[in-house]
């Protein structure tokens, strides 16, 4: 090891003599169980750098969200020269590309939506580019070389749906805190005596993986040019805490010029950052201010980070989100905790530069947290409504590590150690409308699934619906598996992420993430069936087009089991089915209940369904109960989402949860204490996601209604925060119209 | 309804379906009636009737549906997880003491969960059966709505001695108890008489907070289709003033007023 790691005054561990970044972590972090009293206000310095972001994104606002595209350069780690935003003030530097918010091609991912991205914005691609992709291939167009009729009809009548294979995958999080412990020459090394052991004769896995680490080494060897250029020296660890954090943004600077992934998250490096502001606080190098003032930065240049989107993407990932998303807080394994004053420090740029959706802060929730950090995360929702809450002691027991980060919304992965291939979602409820029309889709009647039995019976049969349905879940299992195995072998093949794999462990464990969308609206359909009369209403062609349904049923969303005992039973059969089929790399199958945006686009896409929702009605999002419906209180719908198994759906179970402030208590201490009460009472019975919003209806409609009066009214919508005025009016209506619990 | 037949319903709700509470709803994320977060159990019916009464639609001793108790416990326990170490399950109303009987076995039970109990109450009965149910109530939230008999007859339509008699008991039992006041302009605003309220309990050991309510116009829409006339149909909330002045008198007797 070198010497430079031997100056510091860190605890030996098995960190000193091999990659092991989480045994650093739990031998020199220092646990914090205070309060939030020793925070420190923004700097002058910060204030300053925000006055200018805060002009620049107005402009960007009044450029219809663009402010501008370099449309001459492909994108890669050293292809711009260094961008400041104000250099005197930048504590913390690093822009994506020269200039602030510019947004850059990452053509590799898809050379067409580039062009069409850029061209939406009144510009061209220039012709340099252009030609260049004559020759070059790229992601998106592989896809489709190796898709077949079936994949590409599931695709277009949206049963399988924002596929990643016309923008990138992303949610492969580097460990960036590596290059901050070991600097880049020593990962290096390790690189090297990787490739070393992969030897003997020749198999197809070992050339590729050859291939994979050498391109890791060239990228680790582009972020010390990129380094650099800004003056600084990452061939050696940090030394300090403002050298720790710049290392570790420079990493995750280095992933977002390469790489546009649908999210492209950070992980847990802020009680990481944590050892090295102590031990300068302690040596009397930096005070809190200082202290206060590098994470503001850090975090103000994650809130900068931006990525080239055609306007179709906005349907799914709608307010234009990257997903910085930053684990703060949670328990190692032995019992200390990992809440450390940074972690709070983090927390607390919600104060010093205004609430934000970026980067995505996600409270690691645990029964043992300390009361003080606690308190503060729920007074942070309560002012800000921008941050989320993940199930720490669910997470640790069932996935079996204690340093792990969250991928986008809810995806556990082990930081450094593991990684996940994206599979957006399919569309249940599509596939339960298949299952009432003998394999035909329910808009225009075209067979879609063969061999699936018509359903010709005036009043419908559960047992016979929900025969007929799994068959028609076992054919989605299939083609949605498929699919997944070409898009993740083009991805790796035409956009490998090499930044952030060259930070993690070489053949690392990976999950294939399956998602599911629409899971209350299966419940509460199965349900209207079983418990009431469904007749279906069939049109000329014979197609179901809409339900009639006499007499009331229990609904999802009142902790009633005889309908969530559906929306678990239909999750646990669809992951079974999924784990039937081959994977690419032999990734382990998993799922989530989430939706992102795509709630909305879903609801337009699907004809009415058999729970009364009508045709083009917005999907609930994520694992919620539909819009209304839950209506036994706040804590009944809470129930009901936490009886879905972990285990079922390991990719994460999301739920987007509203209250208004005045629900929580009388008081401003009540309320936070109510607040804590709540998100104990939900992860105590293993549920795994809450996303907090307290508000009031009327600031929606107000800021629906005069954007520039609110330009940081954040909002948690499905496992990310959005900016409100950045989404799109029908995502906004969509909002407004969400279960507000009131009850005073 | 004359007096006679009345009582026979009062009774009637006291005894009969002695495994059925009778209720008006339930809140289960009660967060303004008693400590941490609560199942709340609004029951039907009151002797009351207050002129400023935010729930009228509660009063009606015929009105409400039953529901079995060991449901409600069996709910609350679905929810215990929520209640964490100051919640737990609020019974208010309507008039709780109408089916004392009733709430004892309701306690006990939720008791015998480890689920706190609180009684949101006018103070309207004394008896040995009100008090066994004190007993089993860990906060009495009482509500005395005026110090001034006379004028607290105009209010409510009967005394306030039941109800002085109430705290004086509660606090012969050293148990905690909760004070509660609805600030009502011209009504319940006057100086003079929340100086005589807090000095009247100022001594009491067992109280544990004071509770100003401002009255608010929000339940005014439930006396719509009911046969009685709403008096203060036209009246204003209290205005900030009138509110901090209230608070002010009340903090000098009580270490801990909160203004709702």
């Amino acid at each position: 090891m070198n010497a430079s790691i031997e100056k510091t005054v860190f605890t030996f561990g098995r960190w000193k003599t091999s990659l092991n970044v989480q045994d650093f972590v739990i031998k020199n972090s220092t646990s914090y169980l205070g309060d939030a009293s020793f925070l420190t206000g923004p700097s002058v310095k910060t204030t300053k750098l925000w006055d200018i972001c805060k002009e620049t994104l107005l402009k960007e606002r009044a450029n219809n969200g663009c402010l501008a595209i370099d449309v001459e350069t492909i994108s890669s780690i050293n292809a711009f020269k260094p961008g400041y935003i104000n250099k005197e003030n930048e504590v913390i530097v690093g822009l994506q590309t020269d200039q602030l918010l510019k947004r850059a091609m990452k053509p590799f991912g898809g050379i067409k939506l580039v062009e069409s991205a850029v061209k939406e914005r009144g510009l061209q691609v220039s012709d340099r580019v252009i030609d260049i992709f004559k020759y070059a291939k790229n992601h998106n167009e592989k896809v489709f070389d190796a898709y077949d009729k079936e994949i590409r009809e599931y695709r277009s009548k949206h049963i399988l749906t924002g596929l990643p294979d016309n923008y990138a995958r992303g949610r492969i999080i580097g460990d960036f805190r590596r290059v901050a412990l070991y600097g880049v020459n020593q990962l290096i090394e390790f690189k090297k005596e990787d490739y070393n052991k992969v030897s003997g004769s020749m198999t197809e896995h070992k050339v590729r993986l050859r291939e994979e680490i050498s391109s890791q080494i060239s990228a680790l060897k582009d972020m010390l040019q990129m380094a650099e250029a800004y003056g600084f020296d990452i061939s050696l660890p940090a030394e300090n805490a403002r050298e720790a954090v710049q290392w570790v943004y420079f990493a995750y600077l280095a992933a977002v010029k390469e790489q546009d992934g649908a999210a492209m998250s950070l992980g847990n490096v802020s009680s990481f950052l944590d050892i090295y502001i102590e031990r300068d606080l302690a040596e009397g190098l930096i005070t809190e201010s200082e202290a206060q003032e590098l994470v503001d930065q850090f975090v103000m240049k994650l809130r900068m980070v931006r990525h080239l989107r055609p306007g179709a993407y906005d349907e799914i990932f709608g307010g234009d989100p990257t997903w910085v998303t930053e684990c703060i807080g949670g328990m190692f394994n032995n019992g200390k905790t990992k809440v450390t004053k940074t972690s709070f420090r983090f927390l607390q740029t919600l104060y010093n530069l205004g609430a934000s959706p970026e980067p995505n802060l996600t409270v690691l929730w645990s029964e043992k947290l300390p009361e003080g950090f606690k308190k503060f995360c729920a007074q942070v929702s309560i002012d800000t409504s921008s941050i989320q809450y993940e199930n720490d002691d669910l997470m640790r027991t069932e996935r079996g590590s204690d340093d792990y980060g969250i991928a986008c919304c809810v995806s556990h992965q082990e930081i450094g150690k593991s990684i996940q291939h994206f599979g957006a979602r399919a569309n249940l409820p599509k596939a339960l409308l298949i299952a009432l029309n003998g394999g035909k889709e329910e808009r225009g009647g075209a067979l879609i699934m063969n061999d699936i039995p018509k359903i010709t019976d005036e009043v419908l049969d559960y047992n016979v619906v929900s025969n007929v349905f799994k068959r028609t879940l076992k054919e989605l299992a299939r083609v949605y598996a498929k699919s997944m195995y070409i898009i993740h072998y083009m991805h790796d093949k035409y956009y490998y992420e090499r930044a952030q794999m060259a930070l993690i462990d070489s053949d690392p464990h990976i999950d294939i993430a399956y998602g599911a969308a629409g899971i209350s609206i299966i419940a509460d359909s199965l349900s209207a069936i079983k418990y009431a009369k469904v007749r279906p209403i069939r049109n000329e062609k014979g197609l179901t087009v809409d339900f009639k349904i006499e007499g009331d049923y229990p609904k999802f969303g009142n902790d009633d089991d005889r309908v969530d005992e559906i929306a678990k039973e239909i999750t646990s059969f669809f992951i079974k089915e999924l784990r039937k089929h081959e994977t690419y790399k032999n990734a382990t199958p998993t799922l989530s209940l989430l939706t992102i945006t795509s709630n909305v686009m879903y609801g337009t896409n699907t004809g009415a369904t058999p729970d009364g929702r009508k045709d083009g009605e917005s999907f609930a999002p994520g694992a919620n109960p539909m819009h209304g419906r839950d209506c036994s209180g706040a804590i009944a719908s809470l129930n009901s989402v936490a009886k879905l198994e972990y285990k079922d759906a390991q990719d994460g179970i999301s739920n987007t949860f509203s209250m208004i402030p005045q629900s929580l208590g009388d008081t401003r201490q009540e309320q936070v204490s109510n607040l804590v009460g709540v998100l104990s009472g939900y992860f105590k019975q293993m549920a795994h996601h809450l996303n907090v919003n307290v508000l009031n209806r009327e600031t929606l409609q107000d800021a629906y209604e005069h954007p520039e009066k609110h330009p940081q009214l954040t909002i948690r919508v499905s496992g990310y925060a959005v900016n409100f005025t950045r989404l799109s009016r029908a995502h906004q209506l969509e909002v407004i119209a969400r279960t507000f619990h009131e009850a005073m | 309804m004359n007096k006679q037949s009345s009582d026979i319903e009062l009774l009637k709700l006291n005894i009969f379906n002695p495994d059925q509470l009778k209720i008006h709803s339930l809140e289960t994320f009660g967060t303004h009636d008693g400590p941490g977060i609560r199942m709340v159990v609004f029951v039907q019916g009151c002797q009351f009737k207050c002129l400023y009464c935010q729930n009228p639609d509660s009063i009606d001793v015929k009105g409400g549906t039953f529901i079995k108790i060991e449901e409600l416990v069996q709910k609350a326990v679905r929810q215990k997880n929520y209640f964490g170490a100051a919640g737990g399950v609020t019974v208010s109303g309507g008039e709780p003491l109408l089916q004392r009987n009733k709430l004892i076995h309701f306690f006990k039970l939720l008791h015998e969960q480890g689920i706190n109990t609180c009684l949101d109450t006018n103070g309207r009965l004394n008896n040995h059966e009100a008090q066994e149910l004190f007993d089993h109530t860990d906060i009495l939230l009482l509500d005395v709505k005026h110090i001034n008999d006379d004028i607290h007859r105009k209010l409510t339509g009967l005394t306030n001695k039941n109800t002085l008699e109430v705290a004086a008991y509660r606090e012969s039992t050293g148990k905690t108890m909760w004070l509660r006041y609805v600030l009502v302009p011209e009504w319940t605003d006057q100086p003079e008489y929340l100086e005589e309220w807090a000095n009247y309990f100022s001594n009491y050991k067992t109280v544990e907070r004071v509770e100003i309510i401002p009255f608010h116009q929000l339940g005014a829409h439930k006396w719509e289709g009911l046969n009685r006339p709403y008096l203060l149909k036209d009246a204003l909330p209290p205005t900030t003033e009138s509110k901090a002045a209230a608070f002010k008198i009340f903090s000098k007797y009580f270490k801990n007023v909160v203004l709702k």
